[in-house]
């Protein structure tokens, strides 16, 4: 092994343990309430993590949270980025992730049409 | 793919043995049964620290920290916190005092005064997974010291950053390592003295559980410092999971290239062997250490000469401690000035203690030098538990001390303590509260070392005896008040003509609590009171009846 050998495998570990060290840029939040599952939220959390994964997203993290209240535009997504206000997605399908994704995460411009909040 | 939640399980020693494997076994059932093994990761970790609170689960990246884990509550944390993500509160950790729960780790005031360099990766990486002690920046140091420095600056930056054994006698780490570099030899060796004996102390074991990769590391930079090839562990059998995890971790290191041949492809040859200790408490002592290696019976021999010039098979030897060689890497990569910005002027850094006791939480604490007493007992500690009085503690183990109240100000340093009467030691901390009877705390040890010590030479062998009768007899309300002088003298004695650490330090235990505590060793002699209610005295029968029974039998 070479040292660049050991940055190789730290590099990839890293990515693996990203969770554990709360740096991350971008935090994506799937509301897992009752409800949200029943309208689908296990399937866009699922995609998120496909997406990340696909686009070798470093500095993003895929979590979940409890029931917010909004039931009639569940799926419920919320972005969190640093230094940036909360921005909330309703009635999130596996489509629109892949554009979140695309547009909002990684060229930083939300999907206006299905933004339901905008949280300071 | 990458997982959405860590969940951290602590596979110490005392969580195991409050039945985790069984809680991490059902957490797999049910994370398969709910479809969610592709976006959980379950990983077993080393210590995590509070004990007393074991089996303890911490999950990410929101930081619950579970605690006092039952199988039945599994379900409901898959199903409420895993899916749903709504952590299970009432499972949560909650402070004795606030009564409040606290949702993140760093909120729980058992973590926050801490400081953690030795332990920086216990309970937060995987030990028996290379690749994730790499993510935490393992080996680079090793990468650095063989593709950039010389033997000589390893040691110069290790001297100036103020790095003393963390074994208990706290001699400079780099002169050791300058001393056995200076000899010239063929061949040279490195042991990483894992032999933690002290009676409560299982900080070593905690490093080597939940990080053993750490240990390695140190050793491997020592032994290019050194000019060594080869290096031994002597680990305690006693610690079979400790044992287990070296052994992955050598085997993942060679297999990485880590260790072996040509490391680095720098030309730097160095491998790493396990030797098991059968339990004697006197082969902690470095030159018992090495003859127990070489086969021989574990006896220290008088030094000089040093290990450093005569040692294994009569090569120079290099021997540190687990947590010494734990802090080296991070010395490495933050730089010497870093690691002596932490501490006091003449102790570096952190240390590690195991608290037990008499107190709220019970655990692995690691703190920089010069934190008091009182806030590791108070503060860390919580206190002692059920509104009882705090009366001492005591550091050091059999080696060291009890310190009273008065004194609970004292910084925590290799010096302060020795003032007091005590050592810094390898960092056993046990509290003690007014039902603890002094007399009968350095009884305790005494009867440890007593039975620990070689035999070799008569002040240890016949004077721990000796100490170890006249306290039996105080115990027992047989004591007699020339007896505290007694003590005292027998005890000096001991300590300047013993051969090896073994005997110098045995008395400590029995002076220190003289010291302190003498109205309690009174007590004992002339009232037959023992304020603790600890000691048991003979009923001694009145003259009168006595003479009637002999009457009788006549």
């Amino acid at each position: 092994m070479k040292l660049e050998d050991l940055r190789r495998i730290r590099e990839k570990a890293e990515k693996e343990m990203k969770l554990r060290e709360g740096k991350a840029r971008i935090k994506i939040v799937v509301g897992m309430g009752t409800s949200g599952i029943a309208a689908g939220a296990r399937e866009v959390l699922k995609v998120f993590l496909e997406e990340v994964e696909k686009r070798d997203l470093k500095d993003v993290i895929v979590t979940q949270t409890g029931e917010k209240g909004l039931a009639s535009h569940e799926p419920v997504v919320e972005i969190h980025e640093e230094g940036k206000p909360v921005i909330v997605y309703g009635n999130v399908t596996p489509e629109l992730v892949r554009r979140i994704v695309a547009e909002h995460i990684v060229n930083g411009n939300p999907v206006s049409d299905y933004v339901i909040e905008v949280r300071e | 793919m990458p997982k959405r939640l860590d969940v951290l399980i602590c596979s110490g020693a005392a969580c195991i043995s409050n039945n985790s494997q069984l809680i991490r076994k059902k957490l797999e059932e049910v994370i398969t049964k709910e479809g969610l093994q592709e976006e959980v990761a379950i990983i077993e970790t080393g210590c995590m620290g509070p004990c007393e609170l074991g089996p303890v689960m911490l999950v990410y990246p929101d930081g619950s920290f579970y605690i006092r884990l039952k199988e039945d509550d599994v379900e409901e944390i898959v199903k409420e916190h895993f899916l749903k993500g709504r952590p299970v509160r009432r499972l949560l950790w909650e402070t004795p005092e606030a009564r409040k729960i606290a949702e993140e780790k760093k909120q729980i005031p058992f973590f926050e005064k801490q400081f953690k360099i030795a332990l920086a990766n216990c309970g937060k990486i995987d030990p028996e997974n290379i690749e994730e002690y790499i993510a935490t920046g393992g080996y680079e140091a090793l990468g650095k010291v063989l593709t950039e420095m010389k033997p000589e600056e390893v040691i110069d930056e290790i001297i100036k950053s103020g790095l003393r054994g963390r074994g208990g006698a706290g001699f400079p780490t780099g002169l050791k390592w300058k001393f056995t570099r200076e000899v010239q030899s063929d061949e040279k060796y490195v042991i990483c003295n894992a032999d933690e004996g002290d009676p409560g102390a299982f900080m070593d074991r905690a490093i080597l559980e939940g990080d053993p990769h750490s240990v390695l590391e140190g050793m491997a930079i020592a032994a290019y410092a050194i000019g060594a090839k080869q290096g031994y562990i002597y680990v305690r059998a006693e610690y079979p999971l400790a044992v287990k995890r070296l052994e992955v971790a050598i085997k993942q290191a060679r297999k990485y290239g880590l260790l072996g041949k040509n490391i680095f492809e720098t030309g730097f040859d160095f491998d790493v062997e396990l030797r098991m200790g059968a339990g004697a408490f006197v082969c902690g002592e470095e030159t018992a250490l090495i003859a127990s290696i070489e086969g021989k019976r574990g006896q220290p021999r008088p030094k000089p000469p040093y290990p450093a010039q005569s040692g294994l098979w009569g090569k120079p030897t290099l021997i540190n401690n687990v947590e010494t060689l734990a802090n080296v890497r991070h010395i490495i990569l933050n730089g010497a000035s870093w690691f002596s910005s932490i501490g006091t002027e003449k102790s570096k850094g952190t240390k590690v203690f195991a608290l037990s006791g008499k107190v709220v939480n019970t655990g692995l604490v690691e703190v920089p030098m010069g934190i008091t007493l009182r806030e590791l007992v108070f503060d860390i500690g919580g206190g002692v538990p059920n509104g009882k009085r705090f009366k001492a503690v005591q550091i050091g183990g059999p080696s060291g001390g009890c310190v009273p109240e008065e004194y609970l100000d004292t910084p925590v340093d290799y010096e302060s303590l020795k003032e007091l009467g005590t050592i810094m030691g390898s960092g056993g901390l046990i509290v003690l509260d007014e039902d603890d009877c002094m007399v009968n705390i350095a009884k305790f040890f005494l009867e440890f070392t007593m039975e620990e010590s070689c035999g070799q030479c008569v002040p240890c062998r016949v004077g721990l005896k000796q100490m170890y009768d006249i306290l039996d007899k105080i115990t027992k309300g047989e004591g007699r008040v020339e007896d505290i002088e007694l003590l005292e003298k027998l005890g000096k004695e001991i300590q300047t003509t013993s051969l090896c650490g073994l005997g110098q330090s045995a008395p400590n235990p029995v002076l220190s609590t003289i010291r302190y505590f003498r109205e309690e060793y009174m007590e004992h002699i002339k009232e037959e009171k023992c304020r603790a209610g600890v000691c048991q005295f003979k009923k001694k029968e009145k003259l009168e009846t006595v003479i009637e029974k002999i009457k009788d039998i006549i």
